[in-house]
């Protein structure tokens, strides 16, 4: 489909109050579709049975209990929603703060925005589910949250329940600022070189063991009754690196060259703890094996490169390379563009390495699911799991495929025939709404001319009375309400 | 004037030795020169707020205060009468956020608002909580008088620059000298999310900001509980360290004051409303001009509002080819909708002008948001009342009731009338006439023979009383 015409729709549809909202139906079977379980098979002719957002069964003979609604996907196909596991969607304000080399107490979370158009152009393109992450201009950055694109719902209701929080890690050319020179005048900040990278984290790690020992010493100190004891004080900065060192935080570690992921593997081992995923990760192919053992995954573009210097060592084999060799790959958008075709992103990989179709299908569905720790509940379209789907009207690893509605436990966010029949109504809304503010600017600017012709006019009027202060008689000025003056009543 | 030549004559020597002296006399000659404190305003239209419309009655104001009001009320022998035949007496209106009196855009505040030096909460960018409004006010500032002349006898005045600008007071619109003017010095911890840093500094995002300020009010907590311990075994514990941001909030805080929280967006709105809540302060929102879509939340969350009167609108010279999203223009179509929604919900609200630069200009705003279908009753109570309560003043502001601060206006019509011109004005028991402002002469023209009157008229349409 025309991007073009999906933008101008997605921007039309953006703010319907009632129609963008999906209903909240507690059943509904989608029915004679083929069914892309990626766990367990394609099924033809298949039905899913949605009931209060959950999938309640799959199969090729369901029928459709009393007062369910019908979805008839006939000679279209349903896979689970897509997961991005790395976006910069829905964000209020700077991805970045670039200021300080650790800036872990910024949280992503604290600045959803649940009106970003990118939500609904997404939903557009599959996607029911985003990793939210921090930019990339530091070593360490802030703390990330998953999300579903629960378009239409305030940003208390986006985040993916029980999914664990994140971090934004970033490695190599970025967080030293080789791509953003340094204005005159101002300091560069460090570090300046991967060396230095390593340094900024292992002694934010050091901090954050300290500050640990500091509050586990309180907490032991209290816990025996002693008194008058002053607590360590709280560090946001450090609080989320603690909650990595207890496996309370995924990292997800934007990297290029196998060097620096080599690196940040043994500075995690020394700190004991793990990095969830390696983001971008385009040279994951070279030490795959090493990223498998470390119990990482790895989230790539498809076909990216030569971007930049740490960035020419990469191939459209990566996915299927780091596949092979048994890490958990996942493709990404990083760009809210590109997310709305993913399904295209995952196909390029067949070409590329020759993956299976479900294996495909997986790298934007069950594996970064697996990833993001939500896979119990997301990923594939297994009984029990969240009624988070896409619908196309092809094959969605065809280049023909286009969304027809998406669906997130199980309700309705994103239905193409409703955004077409909506297109006019909202364009003349639109109009009138401009049409309103042009007459009302002409009112207002006839009114001010008006007022200009007044004010030239006036200065003929005679000058108001003379005035004098009450306390010198009965007068008070030019208004002579004043009826008695002090005792004057008596 | 005779009084500050004098002291001027005084020799250096004498001036302590005389000082006592001095002071003494000021006082008497400002209870006996002729300056009224009792006054009544009868056969009046009276309108409380706080209670039912009074048709034909009378309000009378003793020392400053409102003594007696009602359809048959005792006028005082001492009393000045003003007959209020056709006149209608309303308190005086409230103006829950201006930077009266206070200078603006200054290098200062300028000053406070850049973090480019800061790289880490610790630096304490863009924060200078010990600057108190109410020791900066400029009496002098021409606004005051407008806003005065306007009806307006109370307000919120806020400094700004910065994430952390200091402390906001509410003012009375008159007095002899600045702390007469002050009814409560530090009423409230404004706050901006507004980063600060540019690329290098700290905060240079909104998070990093949101992130700062919890930051500075987790120490803040520390600090309170701290203190109280190192001060009962300074033997034992470790010497804290003084820092001035801590040492000032905390007290600001355990004193009970606002905290105002930026939110005009339904997004930020919301927001404002988990981060108070999230941070147990005593949280008042301002902007709220989209309150018309979360107005639910806002009502359960009880946390009241002040709502800017100055409507969103395209911006001047804005690019008229530039597209417009549905959203911007549903937004600028609606704010004005947001009281109404709001007083529907039952979110407690006040008004402010900020960003409007004459009184006239908030009259009109309220006619927008009236026009959208706000009771006027309503509208009033935000000018009043309402905003009294949100400020925490609803004992002695707000509302014309015995033993209330003598704030009135009186007009000659419904006071959101754009024909209704304003009489009286009543500011702590302080009466000023307004007269009908006449515009400026046109250079060259020829001056009128009443001299006195002409030069009366330009400089200044309100006259105290005994000045």
């Amino acid at each position: 489909m025309n991007p073009k015409i999906l933008c101008a729709a997605a921007i039309l549809v953006a703010f319907a109050p009632v129609a963008s909202r999906a209903q909240n139906p507690s059943t509904i079977l989608i029915q004679n579709a083929t069914i892309l379980t990626v766990t367990h098979g394609n099924i033809e002719h298949g039905s899913i049975l949605i009931r209060d957002g959950k999938i309640a069964a799959v199969g090729a003979d369901l029928k459709a209990p009393e007062g369910a609604t019908v979805i008839d996907a006939t000679g279209q196909f349903v896979m689970p929603g897509i997961i991005d596991c790395h976006s910069h969607i829905a964000v209020d304000g700077s991805v970045n703060e670039a200021g300080p080399a650790v800036s872990s107490m910024a949280n992503i979370a604290d600045v959803l925005n649940p009106d970003d158009i990118d939500i609904y152009r997404d939903l557009a393109g599959g996607v029911t589910a985003a990793n939210i992450l921090h930019g990339s201009a530091n070593p360490i950055g802030g703390q990330t949250v998953v999300i579903k694109l629960r378009w239409g719902k305030p940003a208390s209701e986006l985040p993916f329940e029980g999914a664990l929080p994140g971090i934004k890690f970033a490695l190599g050319e970025n967080p030293k600022h080789s791509n953003f020179p340094t204005p005159p005048g101002v300091t560069p900040r460090y570090p300046g070189t991967r060396l230095g990278v390593e340094e900024v984290i292992r002694q934010a790690f050091i901090e954050a063991r300290e500050y640990k020992k500091q509050w586990d010493d309180y907490n032991r100190r209290k816990s025996t009754g002693e008194q008058n004891l002053i607590p360590p004080r709280r560090d946001v900065r450090l609080d989320p690196l603690v909650e990595v060192m207890d496996g309370k935080r995924y990292v997800h570690a934007h990297c290029y060259r196998a060097d620096e992921i080599l690196m940040l593997i043994r500075v995690a081992n020394e700190f004991g703890f793990k990095v969830r995923t390696f983001q971008h990760v385009l040279e994951g192919y070279k030490i795959a094996d090493e990223i498998a053992a470390a119990g990482a995954g790895g989230s790539t573009f498809s076909d990216w490169w030569a971007y930049k210097m740490e960035a020419f060592d990469a191939i459209p084999y990566n996915a299927a390379l780091m596949t092979e060799r048994g890490v958990i790959a996942s493709v990404n958008s990083d760009d809210a563009q590109e997310a709305r075709q993913l399904n295209q992103e995952a196909a390029k990989s067949m070409k590329f390495g020759g993956l299976s179709a479900n294996d495909a299908l997986k790298l934007i569905t069950l594996n970064p699911a697996i990833q993001l720790g939500i896979d119990a509940r997301a990923g594939s379209i297994d009984v029990g799991k969240d009624a988070d789907l896409a619908i196309y009207n092809h094959d969605p690893l065809s280049v023909y495929a286009v969304v027809q509605k998406t669906l997130i436990d199980g309700q309705v966010y994103f239905d193409r025939q409703r955004d077409i029949a909506q297109r006019s109504t909202l364009a003349s809304e639109k109009q009138s709404l401009l049409d309103k503010e042009k007459k009302s600017a002409e009112e207002k600017k006839a009114e001010e001319k008006k007022a200009e012709e007044n004010s030239e006019k006036q200065p003929e009027k005679k000058p108001s009375q003379k005035k004098k202060p009450p306390q010198a008689g009965n007068g008070n000025g030019n208004t002579g309400i004043v009826t008695g003056v002090a005792g004057g009543a008596r | 004037m005779k009084l500050r030549s004098r002291c001027r004559l005084v020799p250096l020597v004498l001036l302590a030795v005389c000082a006592v002296t001095l002071i003494g006399w000021v006082c008497t000659a400002r209870g006996e020169g002729g300056e009224p404190r009792y006054f009544a305003v009868k056969n009046a239209r009276i309108v409380p707020v706080s209670g039912p419309v009074i048709e034909n009655g009378t309000v009378v104001i003793a020392k400053g205060l409102i003594q007696a009001v009602g359809a048959n009320v005792a006028i005082p022998p001492e009393a000045w009468v003003i007959d209020g035949k056709g006149l209608t007496v309303y308190p005086g209106l409230i103006d829950a956020g201006t930077n009266l009196g206070l200078a603006q855009d200054d290098d200062a505040s300028k000053k406070r608002s850049a973090g480019a030096a800061a790289s880490r909460p610790e630096d304490r960018p863009a924060t200078t909580p010990w600057r108190v409004a109410a020791d900066e006010l400029k009496t002098d500032d021409k606004r005051i008088e407008s806003w005065r002349n306007a009806g307006f006898t109370t307000a919120l005045t806020v400094p700004d620059g910065g994430i952390f600008p200091g402390q906001a007071a509410v003012i009375d619109l008159a007095g002899e000298r600045p702390g007469d003017y002050v009814v409560r010095p530090r009423a409230s911890v404004p706050l901006s999310f507004k980063p600060v840093g540019g690329f290098f500094g700290f905060p240079d995002s909104l998070m990093g900001t949101i992130a700062y300020v919890r930051q500075v009010l987790d120490d803040t907590a520390w600090y309170a509980q701290a203190e109280p311990i190192y001060q009962a075994n300074p033997t034992k514990t470790d010497r804290l360290p003084y820092d001035r941001t801590e040492f000032i909030l905390s007290r600001a805080l355990q004193n009970n004051e606002l905290v105002l929280l930026p939110a005009n967006s339904s997004i930020q709105i919301v927001r404002g409303v988990r981060l108070a809540n999230e941070w147990k302060i005593r949280a008042v929102l301002y902007g709220g001009q989209q309150g018309y879509e979360v107005a639910a939340a806002l009502a359960a969350s009880k946390i009241p509002v002040l709502v800017n009167l100055k409507w969103p609108e395209r911006a001047k010279d804005s690019d008229p080819e530039a597209e417009q999203t549905l959203r911007e223009l549903r937004f600028r179509d609606r704010a004005p909708g947001t009281p109404t929604a709001l007083a529907k919900a039952g979110v407690k609200f006040a008004f402010y002008s900020d960003g409007l630069a004459a009184p006239k200009d908030i009259f009109k705003s309220v006619k927008r948001a009236t026009d959208a279908g706000l009771a006027p009753d309503a509208a009033l109570r935000a000018m009043t009342l309402d905003a009294a309560d949100i400020l925490g003043l609803g004992d002695r502001l707000g509302s014309i009731a015995p033993g209330k601060i003598a704030n009135l206006v009186v007009t000659d019509g419904d006071i959101f009338n754009e024909k209704t011109k304003v009489k009286h004005v009543f500011v702590d028991g302080r009466w000023f006439v307004v007269h009908e402002e006449t515009p400026p002469e046109k250079p060259g023209e020829k001056k009128p023979a009443d001299d006195d009157g002409a030069a009366a008229a330009r400089s200044n349409h309100v006259e105290g009383v005994g000045r």
